[in-house]
């Protein structure tokens, strides 16, 4: 029996009542789901449509279905926290024990930054990028599905902990010593291991996508500087996913060696370095920082120039700036722990380099501004959500700036003012610029325009939200409340928790609004119907019909500027163009179940891994080098479109279309 | 849409475009790898004296097995690149054969290196020992891993190869490999020099 369950018993089972409900839910939702798809004869569509889908558009909307998911159980544990921190004061013990305390921190961070930034980041690049510049498709379709799908797997993975083994106590980042054996002997450490590689190998790859795509399909006459800012930061972003992740595989196969096979790299005797991990997480993680806000930043820059109906001021700055973060932000990963010692000289060059990185993002939200300045501003949702992240974003920096200086940051190191400094940069910075592309390019993929008035209303409330529940954490901070509190004494203190447990709650009906705003918007669908270009737009996308059809291009553009849409409107208004369309012949790839099931056998590794089943580890490697050894002995996995029948597909799509 | 299905055939063009494409992408994935390698030997590096009282890289690293295993490989990569050029050339015998020799050096010496890697262990010099030896027995087996990878790709490249002739999959397919097998003999002259020569010396 040890040998089939590995450590895998009925004490594995979650044993709090919280806990117990999380995993009952977890699981009553997924037979009530499997369920309805049986019952409305859905699995068969389910499959051929998506599941097995090549097409980058699909595979973004299946992203960023995950990372609202994953937002939900993220914003459960951020509910619990602030529960708990708002009431276990003095004799009171809170909601849950101190040790679940530990995982639902763990689990917020990590799912939140895994599972829901990432999500969101590659979702929103699947769906727009190649429409941007003018590509049928990625440079590697396959590859973009085994990407998704190893993502997929490593979400449900970590999320089997809650059902089976707990969540790792070990914060968002496992820190050894605390997270090996002697330690943290459960299984929680290893899900958290294990979920996180086969996610990160999935990013690593969608990372040499995107940039092969970026560098390798751009439209004809589409130089790099003819590129829209958001190119140019998915550009920025997968160089850096490039650098960063290969560290981020080392380090936790390295912390999995030292579970797994009593290896000492990093464990507090016979050698091991505990800090050594902790430099190289941060190597990793701090460029990760910048692949989360960056793609942000290029999606504002699209926002803000649209809807102020004007170029966007200073374009090669923009790019400069972008190479700057690029290159600076592999060079202040120790100003995470300048208390580990390193001496006066050591943080003081970090510092310096940490208060450098304000410039080029200084210059960033001046270019904005400016470009802004003089333009015909229309204050629709994404660009309402710029205004806000403006504010919340620019209020981050400063207080990171502050903790750039070493002597400040010995004072609130690992203290709540740095929770609330790092949620000010990733709320404030990158999800608010999900959520402007998620509004923006909305009308693109689905045909119809999201509510405006309700979208409005969910701003407001994420904006007010955010403020009240994150700048007592930095009166907490100052006061010397440390991260990861599950109880405190101090009588002062309970008040400023219970108003951020207040402004998650408003947060928390800004992302309800949202939801009411998605199906009110799918109930007057016929009402709102986009158009190809909804918010007359600059750039390539809103060239071509809504929906974006599944070939993107019909006829592949040519580009003579840089928003050359816009240039092509302004040149149509003087003179109307006679040429006929020449209709081409175009390859696409075919459908392939394949990805899934990689990630099917990449789940099975580490399923086996973390409960010691050796079989399952074996039988998931032979099944992913079959798997890819059988698809690369497939040469027959592409489809021919013919001239002839592109002309009737842009008829049908373009039929479709109301003239606006 | 299946009514309107075709096969898609292949340009010249285009498969010269794909060829451009994929090696883009593979030597941005050698890149990656490059990173990952760079991450070990940082890792070997500062655990290099964290011996815990135990043996050190001067006690144990066998400086002759250890030329032999960098000659093994070293000819393994020159016989694969006449590979390449056999292949170029459109012989196909010639390059099977070729590869055939290709893969058996690099079977040879991932051979010494596990025997070098049992020998260690049965002396009590085991990955388990110190935070040196985990980083010694992780960063060359990663290497090691790496090869294992590569022999498995020479002997489906070999048998495609076998059945189909020069299609333009196939070529392109051999084309990354000899990128692959000659990354990994970079990467092995890396070990060589900081973890053995800078070892012993």
């Amino acid at each position: 029996m040890d040998f089939i369950l590995g450590r895998l018993s009925f004490d594995s089972l979650p044993k709090e009542l919280i806990t117990q409900g999380g995993a009952i839910s977890i699981v009553i939702g997924g037979i009530l789901v499997v369920a309805a798809l049986i019952y409305f004869k859905k699995v068969g569509w389910l499959w051929k449509n998506w599941f097995t889908t090549l097409d980058a558009k699909k595979i973004g909307i299946m992203y960023i279905a995950i990372a609202v998911l994953m937002l939900a159980r993220g914003a459960a544990d951020a509910l619990m926290i602030r529960a708990q921190q708002a009431l276990a004061s003095g004799d009171a013990h809170g909601i849950v024990s101190s040790d679940t305390f530990q995982q639902v921190v763990s689990a917020h961070g990590t799912i939140m930054i895994f599972f829901v930034a990432m999500g969101l980041m590659f979702g929103l690049i699947n769906l727009v990028l190649p429409l941007m510049i003018g590509a049928r498709d990625v440079a590697f379709p396959f590859l973009n599905s085994v990407s998704f799908w190893l993502f997929a797997a490593g979400m449900i993975l970590i999320n089997v902990s809650l059902i089976v083994g707990g969540f790792s106590p070990g914060g968002w980042l496992g820190y050894p010593p605390l997270t090996e054996l002697a330690y943290s002997p459960g299984p929680g450490v290893d899900y958290w291991i294990w979920a996180l590689q086969i996610a990160g190998i999935g990013s690593l790859l969608s990372g040499i996508n995107f940039l092969v795509t970026i560098l390798k399909k751009r439209a004809p006459g589409m130089a790099l500087m003819k590129m829209p800012i958001f190119a140019w930061s998915v550009l920025v972003t997968t160089i850096l996913i490039i650098f960063a992740f290969p560290i981020l595989t080392a380090t936790l196969g390295m912390l999995g060696l030292d579970r797994l096979m009593g290896m000492h790299f990093f464990t507090a005797t016979q050698g091991g370095n505990p800090m050594l991990y902790i430099n190289l997480i941060w190597a990793w993680g701090h460029p990760e920082v910048y692949i989360l806000v960056l793609p942000a930043f290029g999606i504002f820059s699209e926002v803000v120039a649209t809807f102020s109906q004007k170029r966007l001021f200073g374009y090669k700055t923009m790019v400069g700036a972008l190479f700057a973060i690029m290159i600076l932000s592999f060079i202040v990963w120790l100003h995470h722990f300048f208390t580990m010692g390193a001496g006066a000289d050591v943080n003081a060059f970090f510092g310096i380099m940490t208060m450098v990185i304000a410039i080029p993002t200084g210059v960033k939200v001046f270019n904005w501004l400016f470009t802004m300045f003089g333009g015909r501003i229309r204050f629709k949702t994404p660009m309402l959500w710029f205004m806000c992240f403006v504010v919340t974003f620019t209020l981050g920096g400063l207080s990171g700036v502050l903790m750039a200086v070493p002597a400040i940051d010995f004072q609130v190191h690992n203290s709540l003012f740095l929770v609330a400094h790092f949620h000010n940069v990733i709320i404030g910075g990158a999800l608010f610029g999900y959520f402007a592309g998620l509004m923006y390019w909305f009308p693109k993929i689905f045909g119809f325009t999201l509510n405006e008035r309700i979208g409005k209303y969910a701003t407001y409330c994420w904006l007010v939200g955010f403020l009240v529940a994150f700048l007592p954490l930095y009166a907490l901070g100052l006061m010397g409340a440390t991260r990861r509190l599950d109880h405190y004494d101090g009588p002062g203190w309970q008040m400023l928790f219970v108003i951020a447990g207040c402004g998650v709650l408003i947060i928390c009906l800004g992302a309800a609004l949202m939801v009411l705003q998605l199906i009110v918007s799918i109930w007057q669908r016929k009402k709102n119907i986009a158009g190809s270009d909804p918010w007359n737009g600059r750039t390539l996308e809103w060239s071509v019909p809504s929906p974006a059809p599944f070939y993107n291009f019909a006829i592949t553009p040519t580009v003579t500027d840089r928003d050359n849409f816009w240039v092509e409107k302004q040149a149509a208004l003087k003179h109307k163009s006679t040429a006929k369309l020449q209709y081409e012949a175009i390859t696409l790839p075919k459908n392939s179940g394949v990805g899934v099931i990689i990630a099917a056998f990449a789940f099975m590794i580490g399923f086996g891994l973390i409960w010691h089943m050796w079989w399952l580890v074996v039988v998931g490697f032979v099944g992913v080098i079959v798997s890819v050894i059988l698809r690369v002995s497939n040469d027959e996995t592409e489809y021919m479109i013919t001239a002839k029948h592109m002309e009737q597909y842009d008829k049908l799509y373009k039929l479709q279309e109301p003239t606006v | 849409m299946s009514h309107h299905l075709a096969p898609a055939v292949e340009t010249e063009a285009e498969i010269k475009e794909q060829l451009d494409t994929k090696s883009l992408g593979f030597w941005i994935y050698l890149m990656t790898d490059c990173v990952l390698f760079g991450a070990l030997f940082a890792t070997y590096i500062v655990l290099h004296t964290s011996t815990f009282g135990g043996a050190t890289s001067h006690d144990l690293f066998n400086m002759p097995f250890v030329l032999l295993e960098t000659m093994v490989l070293l000819v393994s990569t020159f016989v694969c690149g006449m590979a390449i050029l056999a292949a170029h050339a459109g012989r196909k015998q010639l390059t099977l054969i070729l590869l055939g020799a290709t893969f058996l050096l690099g079977a040879t010496f991932l051979g010494l290196e596990l025997s070098e890697f049992s020998k260690l262990a049965s002396e009590g010099h085991g990955w388990w020992a110190s935070g040196f030896l985990s980083a010694f027995f992780t960063l060359v087996g990663t290497h090691g891993l790496h090869i294992a990878v590569g022999l498995l790709w020479i002997g489906v490249m070999s048998w495609q190869l076998y059945k189909r002739g020069f299609t333009p999959g196939v070529t392109r397919r051999l084309i990354l490999f000899s990128l692959f097998w000659h990354f990994l003999d970079v990467v092995w002259i890396f070990i060589f020099t900081i973890v053995y020569l800078i070892g012993v010396a």
